[in-house]
């Protein structure tokens, strides 16, 4: 048996097909095709949760999306295990696990109810109230505390094994829900010959048919009829149906996102199954067709489990074939939860008593209710309810005057709310109908349309032909116009138009009833008059103070009972006071969804040079720069890094060292124009740079402050081979196209970035031309015939070769560049020369020491965005007679010139062995009271074994009048005396680049 | 995302593919050596950053490359129109008001 209170030959499960599945460890049967939900009713549970403030028993309130209690842990194994689902979501599949929430010890007894006999000090506003003051207390006492206790889920602790799949699809029309409208209306696009995508949150199609059995379609059942144009939907070439997905995001241009559940359902999914499909679609014409949520009514211990809404018991009994109890109260404010009593009844169970707020319901609904012995009591109002698990009685006030009905299940509505979040989310602006009452939907600002029930359209028959036409119109929006006849007949459905929202009697403004609106947050109709009373006069000001809506469900049942409440304590209308936005998403999506595949290796590209591998052989220990894997030192047996270093330093200073600079940014700027587009990009002048002739040049912002650097080489008179730092290389040439393209049009100049097409092996050190030299072809490599900072072209090891003589270690040096499908054969031959020399190879930190020592800058290190090349001791590299460059007139600017910058400098620490921070303060007195006057930071240091000492670079206000002065580096544990030098610690006249 | 069109590929894009580049028609001094303290401030840093309609610079980075043009609303989002880097600023009011991308 699937449970106690499954009724034989209601619904539409299969009895046989039975499913075991555990929750809170007990093991129950129930059906596929069941909800969680479904499943634990079916065996008598009702208790499915506590609530998130209070603590208080909570059962299912809704059958759908909207369920804002039932929250679940929900886990196939450790690892697959997903907190806060709604069980009136989950189906259940064979050995699911699920676990109720927010209780401990256990869900029966649970310590943290104690909040709710305390509930006068947890109203609206309690956190901002009461843990205002100590101040101290907050970070060590309160919000520890707080913290523990809020939440509901317990996140899962190991990684997520399963994948997601990512797709992007364009069709003519997207029709967002498969209930009647949205049949309706992918029908008649598709038939006009559109490419549709219908999509439904749910496990199949059907909508309000699921529940509301009287309907009869074209002389059928309506939910037969709905199964049946899925099916032939489906089997058209131009139509997608996706079921299990829902439309959670509707942003600009008709772009939709769709997450389209999987394997959550299946009990021993594929493992190459994705768990879930984001789709992101462009629709040419959208049409949403979402239906309307029913509201709860709002009275005192309305929260009691086994109080839910009438469409829900409706959903239970008529499509899982559950009865939600066998003594159903009712508590209506409109028609349509008598349809749900009527279905009860007939199926066998007792409905005591059906409580209407009004003076007189629908036609013909007294005498059916009379037929089935059911006793209406109208004018009167449910004012309590007893049953602290699962409610026991309700207390009637009414004609009659009060009475205590015993009860094991109460189903109440207060009327629809039609499903405008989408709408919202597109950024259309709700118009209030006063007729009837509700927010519909305004003007469309996308090419959408609204249709059926989210469009507040409450007749059956004009849902369906409204969403023919719509669909039509969509599909002839969308270019598409096949002769189209098509007319759908309908009759039976339920009148869900009418009701009340805001409190209801006993929950008005002078009780103090805990009277729930808001059930995840824990918000009552007190606390939202409290907000009002506390000067929250704007709906955003009162869902902010009570957080009413701010759960996981976003308000689905509770938004419009707080606004109205809201809105009768202020003594205004409901459109005054104003509904908030609707934002994405529309239900909780997982996070696995969006990542999607960018996860792991995915998460972000690396990029790896030609001599990765190569440089893997060596032992390299690699270290990310950007997205670029570069090596970063290569330890011997028995090295640390610190040894490892300081030997490279020493081997390239002594003899010579081998290093991939591949990574550094190439740009290839070609033309007539070329040089002088090179004159307004850089400071320095190019136009007397003699082709195979190099030069350092510095770039600009206009606001006069360093962008980048490089050497820049003139391989002819009308081509440049620019380099830039390794990070700047993207950015760079976006300038440089910037310029050319928007300010130097008329200048006839092409970039090409070129920094993957070369590979770079730079051989530094005294016996670097010895290493080359036996490898080279056509060119003269003498020191007359190919100086520092000079560039030729010709062959390496029978590869076309641009070979640099250029030095970033302040030894004579060459950075050989070669196609960069020749860089491993090169690398390699280069390789066999040096190792017998003594050579070594060096990786990026041993690069960083060596130009540190030299005191060559790097920019983004020893400069920030707001260094000029006078700060940075690099003057002479501004030329003096242009008449303009990017920057000229920035460096003029007042703050530019005035003095007391923060220059460049060098410093040594008093005690040679101690290495400063990078990053660290520098002051002039270091026993002033703090806060102190700092006067720069510290920007490069290193330990340099070349020197045997410690070096560093700093940016210090008026450096250059500094110099041999004392300075402090106060840190956490001790004051760091220094000594202002030049930048320049190794070589300083610079002699060893030409031997 | 948005879709937007590019004037020189003539095709609507997605916006993954583009890059803001600042407020459009602000033009480089030609004599920018020479020009004062304020008439550099307005050139740098004085940008209009309207709620409303809004000239912007675009490039298609990952496209064409180019450099363009573009009108948008910044409340909604929407280019109401986008055109060649050189080209004069549109008549807004020929401009359609749904602002459909062209």
């Amino acid at each position: 048996m699937s449970g106690a209170n499954r009724i034989a030959g209601a619904g539409r499960l299969t009895p046989a097909r039975k499913v075991r599945f555990m929750f809170d460890g007990e093991i129950y049967t129930g059906l596929e095709g069941d909800t969680l939900a479904s499943a634990l009713i079916a065996n008598g549970v009702h208790l499915m949760g506590r609530s998130f403030k209070y603590h208080r028993p909570r059962g299912v309130l809704g059958a759908g999306s909207e369920e804002p209690n039932a929250l679940m842990d929900i886990s196939r194994d450790s690892a697959r295990r997903q907190p806060n689902v709604r069980a009136t979501v989950q189906e259940v599949f064979e050995g699911m696990r699920a676990g109720s929430q927010n209780r401990w010890p256990s869900l029966a007894f649970d310590v943290g109810a104690v909040n709710d006999m305390m509930s006068p000090m947890f109203a609206a506003g309690f956190y901002y109230k009461t843990f205002m003051w100590p101040k101290v207390a907050w970070q060590k006492l309160y919000e520890p505390f707080i913290r523990g206790a809020a939440g509901l889920g317990v996140a899962p602790d190991e990684p997520d094994p399963d994948h997601y799949s990512s797709r992007y699809e364009h069709v003519d029309v997207l029709v967002v829900g498969a209930g009647v409208a949205g049949l309706s209306a992918a029908l008649a696009a598709a038939m006009s010959g559109a490419s549709v995508i219908l999509c439904d949150e749910q496990a199949g199609a059907g909508g309000a048919l699921r529940y509301d059995a009287d309907v009869t379609i074209d002389g059928e059942n309506g939910y037969d009829w709905a199964q049946k144009t899925t099916a032939k939907l489906a089997a058209m070439d131009n139509v997608r149906v996706l079921t299990r997905t829902t439309a959670f995001g509707y942003y600009a241009q008709n772009f939709v996102a769709l997450c389209e559940r999987v394997t959550d359902h299946l009990s021993d999914p594929h493992p190459d199954l994705p768990r879930e499909r984001l789709w992101q679609v462009r629709a040419q014409r959208v049409v949403l067709a979402t239906g309307a949520i029913e509201r709860h009514m709002v009275f005192a211990d309305n929260d009691r489990p086994g109080i839910m809404l009438a469409s829900a018991a409706r959903a239970y009994l008529n499509h899982y074939g559950v009865a939600v109890g066998s003594k159903v109260g009712v508590y209506t404010a409109n028609d349509s939860a008598y349809a749900a009593a009527f279905d009860l009844a007939r199926a066998g169970v007792s409905v005591p008593a059906i409580v209407d707020t009004r003076d007189a319901p629908g036609e013909g609904l007294l005498s059916t209710a009379a037929d089935l012995g059911i006793d209406v009591m109208t004018a009167s109002a449910v004012v309590g309810a007893k049953g602290r698990r699962r409610i026991s009685s309700m207390t009637v006030e009414g004609g009659r005057g009060k009475t205590h009905i015993p009860v094991d299940a109460l189903i109440t509505s207060a009327g629809w709310t039609p499903a405008v979040h989408l709408y919202s989310q597109s950024r259309g602006k709700v118009t209030w109908d006063s007729v009837t009452e509700r927010f519909l939907p305004g003007e469309n600002v996308q090419e959408s349309v609204s249709v059926g029930g989210c469009n507040g359209v409450t007749d059956l028959q004009q849902t369906i032909d409204e969403a023919i036409a719509a669909g039509r119109s969509a599909a002839l929006g969308s270019g598409k116009s096949k002769r189209l006849s098509l007319r759908i007949e309908a009759a039976g459905a339920i009148d869900w138009s009418g009701g009340m929202s805001g409190s209801a009697r006993g929950a008005g403004a002078d009780s103090t009833a805990k009277a729930f609106v808001d059930f995840q947050n824990d918000v009552t109709a007190k606390d939202i008059r409290l907000a009002v009373r506390e000067g929250m006069h704007s709906i955003e000001h009162v869902k902010r103070f009570t957080t009413n809506g701010m759960a996981s469900d976003q308000g689905k049942t509770s938004n419009i009972h707080g606004l109205a409440i809201a809105a009768e304590s202020l003594g205004r209308q409901m459109p005054e006071v104003g509904l908030t936005t609707f934002r994405p998403p529309y239900t909780p999506v997982t996070y696995g969804a969006i990542v999607n595949h960018s996860r792991g290796k995915l998460f972000d590209p690396a990029r790896k040079t030609f001599s990765h591998a190569w440089s893997t052989k060596q032992g390299a220990v690699f270290e990310d720069v950007g997205n670029w894997k570069r090596a970063w030192y290569f330890p011997r047996a028995g090295e640390d890094m610190h040894a490892a270093v300081s030997r490279e330093c020493k081997t390239v200073r002594e003899t010579a060292g081998v290093f991939d600079a591949s990574t550094l940014g190439k740009i290839e700027v070609v033309g007539p124009d070329a040089a002088k587009f090179l004159d307004l990009i850089y400071t320095n002048g190019w136009q007397k740079l003699a082709p195979g002739r190099c030069k350092y040049g510095i770039m600009l912002r206009e606001d006069g402050f360093i962008y980048d650097d490089g050497v820049v080489a003139r391989m002819a008179e009308d081509r440049f081979h620019v380099t830039t730092t390794t990070g700047g290389a993207p950015r760079v040439l976006n300038h440089m196209e910037d310029y050319l393209q928007t300010e130097f049009p008329d200048l006839d100049v092409w970039l090409t970035s070129t920094t993957e097409q070369w590979a770079v092996i730079a051989v530094q050190g005294p016996k670097a031309r010895d290493i080359i030299a036996p490898l080279v072809d056509g060119i003269d490599l003498s020191n007359d015939s190919m100086p520092h900072m000079s560039v030729r072209e010709g062959k390496i090891c029978g590869a076309p070769t641009r070979l640099f003589r250029v030095s970033f270690t302040g030894e004579p040096g060459y950075e050989i560049n070669v196609p960069a499908h020749y860089g491993q054969a090169v690398l390699e031959a280069v390789w066999k020369q040096a190792e017998p020399l003594g050579a070594c190879a060096y990786g990026t930190e041993t690069m960083h020491v060596l130009r540190a020592e030299k005191g060559f800058i790097i920019v983004g290190q020893d400069t920030d965005g707001t260094v000029t090349p006078h700060d940075a001791g690099l003057g002479w590299a501004i030329a003096k007679s242009k008449p303009d460059f990017v920057g000229i007139r920035g460096l003029k600017r007042p703050d530019l010139v005035a003095g007391g910058r923060k220059q460049l400098v060098g410093l040594k620490t008093k005690n040679p062995e101690t290495v400063l921070e990078e990053g660290a303060q520098i002051v002039a007195d270091p026993n002033q009271p703090t806060p102190m006057t700092m006067l720069g930071h510290v920007t490069s240091s290193y330990w340099s074994p070349n020197c045997g000492c410690s070096i560093a670079m700093a940016l210090v206000a008026g450096g250059q009048d500094r110099m041999g002065d004392t300075l402090y580096v106060p840190m956490p544990d001790r004051t760091i005396e220094v000594e202002v030098t030049g930048t320049v610690f190794f070589d300083e006249k610079g002699e060893r680049v030409n031997g | 995302m948005l879709l937007i069109y590019c004037p020189y590929c003539q095709e609507e894009r997605p916006e993954l593919e583009f890059a803001h580049a600042g407020e459009a028609h602000i033009a480089r001094p030609a004599n920018m050596a020479d020009i004062s303290d304020e008439e550099f401030e307005t050139f740098f840093f004085i940008r209009s950053n309207p709620k409303g309609l809004a000239y912007e610079r675009w490039r298609h980075v990952h496209g064409c490359a180019r450099f363009f043009n573009a009108v948008r609303d910044t409340v909604s989002d929407k280019f109401l129109a986008t055109y060649k880097a050189g080209e004069p600023k549109p008549d807004i009011n020929s401009l359609t008001k749904k602002g459909d991308v062209k």
